[in-house]
């Protein structure tokens, strides 16, 4: 089944065509980074006028790349929540208009969980089988920072999230902080790779570090907020050279990533998931994968890293997952809602080797 | 009014008392730089509303929506990405400002300051001292009903500029 993926939850235009969950026959962005650069951020108004203008070009790009008409198009599936409204309006107005018109099934997709699926994107027996699961999924993004548990029916929960700022949103801000532009991720993975880790000692929230009590409740959950400001008045009123400028932002990422690799061990450890995966635009931070990546080894879990094109915003995954809903005999119709927030209760995961659905 | 908070345990607090003060329709204008406790204050105002859930930032959503116990709403807004009053209105602002059954908190309301109705919003101004200590400057009339109350422990009163 070949399905058309459209993802516009936030600064990226994205369409793909997939077939059968894992066969990417195109993947297309529209990346608008650049445009965003001077505000320090994602613009909404400005964003939902630029998907506007992207979305066609977009759609019919990744067509000529699939070297197919839009008539072998057999479903439409759409970001329909979390994301920014307007945002997310124009490409929920496309998908349906083209539901409508070609009378193809169209799939509201959960942004959070094609993420998760994004990791996943092309190794289907690795969900068929039983044994990986379950599976504890770490989203780090802009706007998310979660640990998530999966089980081989489909079952899941999130464990923990942030309490405050997001992963991303804190190397974003630090960018901000320091002068480095926007997006802050590849500038910080950057320039840390010549810096000093241990220059700094920026807290490490909710890890029970600097002999700060972590509550039971919050074992799992995250804090962002305190390091960034640990950090700016580590700069305050200095003049940076090179090297020290290298030293912040070593330490910071270390600080931001250590509590994520520490945490995603322990929960992998407390839930017994034999398989940790990380996804998400943070995803793509080459210390966190190496860091995940010694961490796995030490405790014995098969480690799945989301390939850097399916941790950013992309609709491979948007496709890919609302293949696996349609099997599943699950579709939306045109009065499909787009919603601003996650909603905590993901449903269940249809990817997962033992899900059960009702279809509709 | 200018008070000293010594940490940002004391912030919260205030952030609770705070929310007593707020009649329905209160459109609350946060002003701080990254890391003032910005967040801080706006998850004690939360708490104070009777919000239980986690308050995160709203910087990437620009909006994030609470339902109260009593069925009204807080909207806890960031302005961080947004970049004019234009931008703002496009993205739908008018239904989360002066709403009779919300109290509205902005963060970054410098970017909108023509939307915001100078008698009718409080401003809150944060600003650094110390690593741990904020200075907060509000209304007086805000300022008077807090010390009526009694300024929660690590909040302190300082004299007038």
């Amino acid at each position: 089944m070949i399905i058309l993926g459209i993802e516009s939850s936030c600064d990226e235009t994205a369409a793909a065509i997939v077939r059968d969950g894992h066969d990417v026959l195109a993947s297309t962005i529209s990346s608008q980074v650049q445009l965003h650069a001077g505000y320090g951020g994602v613009i909404p108004e400005l964003a939902a006028r630029e998907h506007l203008r992207n979305i066609s070009p977009v759609v019919d790009t990744a067509l000529a790349k699939a070297a197919i008409s839009i008539d072998q198009i057999e479903g439409v599936a759409v970001t329909s929540n979390p994301g920014l409204i307007p945002a997310l309006l124009v490409g929920n107005a496309y998908a349906k208009g083209l539901a409508a018109a070609k009378d193809i099934p169209l799939v509201g997709i959960n942004h959070f969980i094609a993420h998760i699926y994004g990791a996943f994107i092309g190794q289907p027996e690795l969900l068929a089988d039983a044994a990986n699961f379950p599976i504890l999924a770490l989203v780090v993004s802009g706007g998310h920072t979660a640990i998530v548990v999966i089980q081989p029916d489909g079952h899941a929960r999130i464990v923990g999230s942030t309490l405050d700022d997001a992963a991303g949103e804190a190397l974003d801000k630090a960018a901000k902080i320091l002068g480095l532009g926007y997006p802050g991720g590849p500038v910080i993975d950057r320039i840390a790779k010549t810096g000093n880790t241990s220059a700094y000692d920026f807290p490490r929230g909710l890890t029970g570090a600097a002999g700060k009590a972590v509550k039971p409740e919050h074992r799992f959950d995250f804090s962002f907020s305190g390091v960034k400001t640990a950090m700016l008045y580590a700069v305050k009123d200095r003049s940076l050279s090179d090297q020290e400028l290298a030293d912040v932002v070593a330490s910071y990422q270390a600080a931001v990533m250590g509590v994520l690799v520490t945490k995603a061990g322990d929960a992998a450890l407390h839930f017994n998931t034999p398989v940790i995966c990380v996804c998400g635009g943070v995803a793509c931070n080459s210390y966190l994968r190496e860091k995940l990546s010694q961490e796995a080894g030490r405790i014995g879990r098969k480690l799945v890293l989301a390939p850097p094109k399916y941790c950013t915003d992309n609709a491979a995954m948007v496709a890919g997952l609302a293949w696996h809903y349609l099997r599943h005999g699950r579709s939306d119709g045109l009065a499909m809602p787009t919603n601003a927030r996650l909603d905590h209760d993901l449903g269940i995961i249809p990817f997962a080797p033992n899900a059960t659905m009702p279809a509709n | 009014m200018r008070l000293l908070s010594k940490q940002d345990d004391a912030t919260l607090t205030l952030g609770r008392m705070l929310a007593a003060c707020l009649p329905p329709a209160s459109v609350v204008a946060l002003y701080g730089d990254l890391g003032a406790g910005k967040t801080v204050l706006s998850r004690g105002v939360a708490r104070g509303l009777g919000i239980a859930e986690p308050v995160t930032s709203p910087t990437f959503t620009v909006v994030q929506e609470y339902r109260r116990p009593n069925g009204q709403w807080f909207y806890h807004l960031d302005m961080y990405r947004i970049s004019d009053e234009q931008a703002a209105l496009a993205f739908g602002i008018e239904e989360f400002l002066y709403a009779t059954n919300a109290i509205t908190l902005v963060e970054w309301p410098e970017r909108i300051a023509a939307l915001l109705a100078p008698t009718a919003t409080i401003a809150i101004t944060l600003t650094h001292v110390g690593e741990s200590q904020r200075e907060i400057v509000l209304p007086d009339h805000i300022g008077r009903q807090l010390l009526a109350t009694g300024l929660p422990a690590g909040i302190s009163q300082l004299a007038d500029a």
